[in-house]
């Protein structure tokens, strides 16, 4: 049995149970910044490495950082907070950062899962040659949706801002 | 990867989804009920991680990778909407509460 795992899975159902029980929006944010850094560890116990990385770098870090924007912006009440709203996900994160630090110093097997689970950890090599070789045709699809998300969101937040005046520019849009 | 280990992680998947589910149907702010639809997402590309090292193919992080471009474009097209609505004079949305603006958009 992978201890990291198991703690991992730990911290995670914690921290999301928090994040539905929290009244303010960025004290949710908090703790789903963390349950998406334990998601990270898991998948590395795993053996899945890339997608680990995947999702620190996007979900934690782009897609979660969308999120603080918009309640700031929004900025009612929910935005203000406080000392105490740091203490529960930190304990969380600490406990993920004592675990990376057993991975890293005192079994370094556990990390990558290859070593004790007899299968070897799938390389980010392999992903982007299904990615981009068996399944070119989903990431092409893919690709369309993020374009038409972009224009979407654009077109949807142009509209809510004042509106510009169409005989002023000739009437582009 | 020890039979163990594959359950411990399909039911991580699933508990994370069904809280996810459970917090939508409950949380009633638009703000929350997008950061379910998030959890849930995230539980379902969690499983097709699980699924990929299971059976030692990088199948499964493809798929996470076509999962992680979904949610970024429904986080985005959701957080403009939430942002147009909640700019909207016409429509005085209190706390971005989902009933009232069922209630006061009709």
């Amino acid at each position: 049995m992978n201890a990291m795992l198991a703690v991992a899975a730990l911290v995670a159902v914690a921290s999301t149970l928090a994040v539905v029980a929290q009244r303010r929006a960025v004290h949710a944010l908090l703790y789903l910044i963390v349950s998406f850094f334990a998601l990270a560890v898991a998948m590395l116990a795993l053996g899945a490495a890339f997608a680990a990385a995947l999702e620190v770098v996007v979900y934690a870090g782009a897609i979660l950082v969308l999120f603080v924007f918009v309640v700031m912006m929004i900025g009612s009440k929910s935005s203000a907070t406080g000392a105490k709203g740091w203490i529960g996900p930190s304990i969380l994160a600490l406990a993920l950062l004592g675990e990376l630090g057993y991975a890293l110093l005192l079994d370094p097997s556990g990390l990558g899962g290859a070593a004790g689970t007899g299968q070897s950890a799938t390389s980010p090599k392999d992903v982007g040659l299904a990615l981009l070789g068996t399944y070119a045709i989903g990431a092409e699809i893919a690709a369309f949706l993020l374009l038409s998300g972009l224009v979407g969101a654009f077109r949807i937040a142009r509209r809510s801002g004042p509106r510009p005046d169409p005989s002023a520019d000739g009437g582009e849009a | 990867m020890s039979a163990l280990d594959l359950e411990i992680a399909l039911a991580l998947a699933g508990i994370l989804f069904v809280i996810g589910l459970a917090g939508m149907i409950a949380r009633r702010n638009l703000v929350f009920m997008l950061l379910c639809a998030e959890i849930m997402l995230n539980a379902a590309g969690f499983a097709f991680i699980v699924a990929g090292a299971r059976w030692g193919r990088p199948e499964g992080q493809a798929m996470f990778i076509f999962l992680l471009a979904t949610a970024a474009a429904e986080v985005a097209v959701g957080l403009a909407l939430i942002l147009a609505l909640s700019a909207s004079p016409s429509l005085r949305l209190k706390d971005l509460d989902a009933d009232e603006m069922r209630s006061g958009g009709a």
